[in-house]
């Protein structure tokens, strides 16, 4: 059913960022976590659409599995991670019926669940709504796209790791955001070497470099490096807010830079 | 078939064409005619080309960036290394090709006499071309990988898989039905982020009735460089791979530590097994392989004796 944009559940909806990245495994997830976080605590009001439907990942990190969707009047209530309802969390890992079922569907009953997480999910009013999608360049990426574009999205923000394998497959998600027309807000480079613990000697375990030069490449800003850091592993492992519980840590420095540089970017609102 | 209406029952469902939410569809008549339901035909054909093909393996994960492809790599490699066996490696990922690359092929299929490649990576132009399909077209292109290329006498197939369980995953396995299918390796780091996507894709194998050979926990410890101290970036919060084959009953086949230059040489497209032979990785690796040559032969001998007797 096409029609001009109706406001509806994303009216209240300011600012819409994609977490994307061709390849699997680098972060996304994580970044999209550690992004709401990092705006939740710089006061900003944050809903999270996590719309890889095959692993859901965000209800773990943020210590929501096992929580309940409710019908509201405008749809399905997103669930709300805190008393205060500053961060909010709409994911397919909450409507399995046992965690560890699988999602095998192809890609035309994907698309329809995207669809109605984008128009069915009462959001309210955001600040920003955070999507963290799939690896890849297919229909759950086509479909979120489609489905937010009425809505102006901000842009993307696309994630790799320092290895030109992984590089290798962001220039063509790079590409993509090119052919969709969605703005590439920046480049984060993930799991940015490891430094000991034991010796505190600093190893590149996934080579170095690949984030930077793809930023140079594609003309887009480099937001900046997130090294491999035990603490966030374990806090995302474990539920729990790592920009409030390790302040010292190696990664917490990158991500609220990173989050920094993306309120720098967000345009004032007009009253 | 490209746009269907939300609801759309599916096309091999009963209501194939004929529920209300059809009315409208471009495909309405063919899904009405019966066409969903009756098998596709390649399925046969591919049947036929695959009798050459000794052993099939599947690479799957449900998680990205646990080093599927890096282990498909390496077990071709491995495996390879008898010049009397012919492999074949597949790489149906199709939106993130990363085969080509790890093989170090530029257009080129062989990396060795016995070892083959095919990829959509050498049918890109660009290495900024994005494939931006949706799950038929990409089901097409995998049905052509399987019965339009000349596989030739193969000893072992290796299909790598994108992270998931959907359209390629369901594709392959249904063309490769009639085939058989030796079995799926599952690819996993120790954290429990992975091992919730792994679960899954186990239970997705029993539900597609595919035989499971077991699951390799990849990135499994970290030796410093300079201490040798072995860390843990990705700790095993809930027991890793160990603690879920052991719920789930699969076997664990091996632990593959996190070395540097594994990355590296996968970045070069050099062998890890050729620059670098005596590490833990290495050492790893080839034991592992082992065990799934077990597995193939063992399946084998079962399968003769069957015929025989």
């Amino acid at each position: 059913m096409e029609g001009a944009a109706e406001p509806g559940n994303l009216a209240g909806v300011r600012h819409i960022i994609l977490v994307l990245s061709g390849k699997g495994g680098v972060g996304k997830s994580t970044v999209s976590t550690e992004l709401a976080l990092a705006l939740r605590h710089a006061g900003k009001k944050v809903g999270i659409l996590d719309v890889d439907l095959c692993g859901p990942s965000i209800p773990r990190m943020l210590g929501a599995q096992g929580r309940a969707v409710h019908q509201c009047d405008r749809g399905w209530a997103p669930v709300f991670l805190d008393r205060e309802q500053s961060i909010s969390l709409m994911s397919v890992g909450f409507l399995l019926e046992k965690p560890d079922e699988a999602v095998v569907w192809r890609g035309p009953k994907k698309n329809a669940l995207i669809k109605q997480f984008v128009s069915d999910v009462a959001w309210g009013e955001l600040d920003y709504l955070v999507v963290d999608t799939p690896p890849g360049t297919s229909d759950e990426h086509m479909a979120a796209i489609e489905a937010l574009r009425p809505y102006q999205p901000l842009g993307a923000l696309v994630v790799t790791t320092p290895q030109a394998v992984s590089v290798g497959d962001v220039r063509r998600e790079l590409t993509f955001c090119r052919k969709t027309g969605l703005r590439v807000m920046g480049v984060v480079e993930n799991m940015s070497g490891f430094t000991c613990p034991h010796c505190a000697e600093c190893t590149s375990v996934f080579s170095r470099g690949g984030g930077e030069e793809l930023a140079q490449l594609a003309g887009v800003p480099f937001l900046g490096s997130v090294p491999l850091d035990p603490a966030l592993m374990r806090s995302l492992e474990e539920g729990h807010d790592f920009i409030q519980e390790f302040p010292g840590s190696p990664a917490f420095a990158a991500l609220t830079s990173i989050a920094q540089k993306i309120l720098d970017a967000t345009p004032a609102c007009l009253p | 078939m490209e746009e269907v209406p939300h609801d759309c029952p599916g096309a091999d469902s009963a209501q194939a064409g004929r529920g209300a939410s059809c009315q409208g569809c471009p495909n309405q008549r063919l899904c009405a005619s019966g066409a969903g339901a009756t098998p596709d035909p390649a399925i046969e054909e591919i049947k036929e080309k695959m009798k050459t093909v000794k052993h099939k393996i599947l690479v799957l994960s449900g998680k990205g960036g646990v080093g599927k492809s890096t282990f498909s790599a390496h077990l071709a490699r491995g495996l390879a290394e008898d010049e009397n066996t012919q492999i074949a490696l597949l790489d149906i990922d199709i939106c993130g090709p990363s085969i080509p690359k790890i093989m170090g092929l530029e257009g080129e299929q062989y990396v060795e006499d016995n070892l083959g490649v095919m990829s959509v990576g050498f049918l890109l132009s660009s290495p900024d071309d994005a494939v931006i399909w949706r799950g038929p077209k990409k089901n097409g292109m995998i049905k052509q990988f399987l019965r339009d290329v000349d596989w030739g006498e193969v000893d072992y197939l290796i299909v790598d898989t994108p992270p998931g369980t959907s359209d390629e995953h369901l594709s392959v396995v249904q063309y490769l039905a009639a085939a058989h299918i030796d079995g799926a390796v599952i690819i996993t780091t120790p954290q429990e982020v992975s091992l919730q996507d792994v679960r899954k894709e186990i239970n997705f194998c029993r539900k597609v009735k595919l035989p499971i050979i077991g699951v390799v926990e990849n990135m499994s410890g970290f030796i410093c460089p300079k201490c040798k101290k072995e860390s843990q970036i990705f700790p095993p919060t809930t027991g890793g791979a160990e603690l879920m084959c052991q719920d789930l009953e699969v076997p664990l086949l091996g632990r593959v530590p996190l070395d540097p230059l594994i990355g590296k040489n996968c970045d070069k497209g050099h062998s890890f097994f050729i620059d670098t032979p005596d590490s833990p990785a290495t050492l790893a690796y080839r034991s592992i392989i082992q065990r799934i040559q077990e597995f193939c032969n063992l399946h084998q001998s079962k399968e003769e004796n069957l015929i025989s007797s």
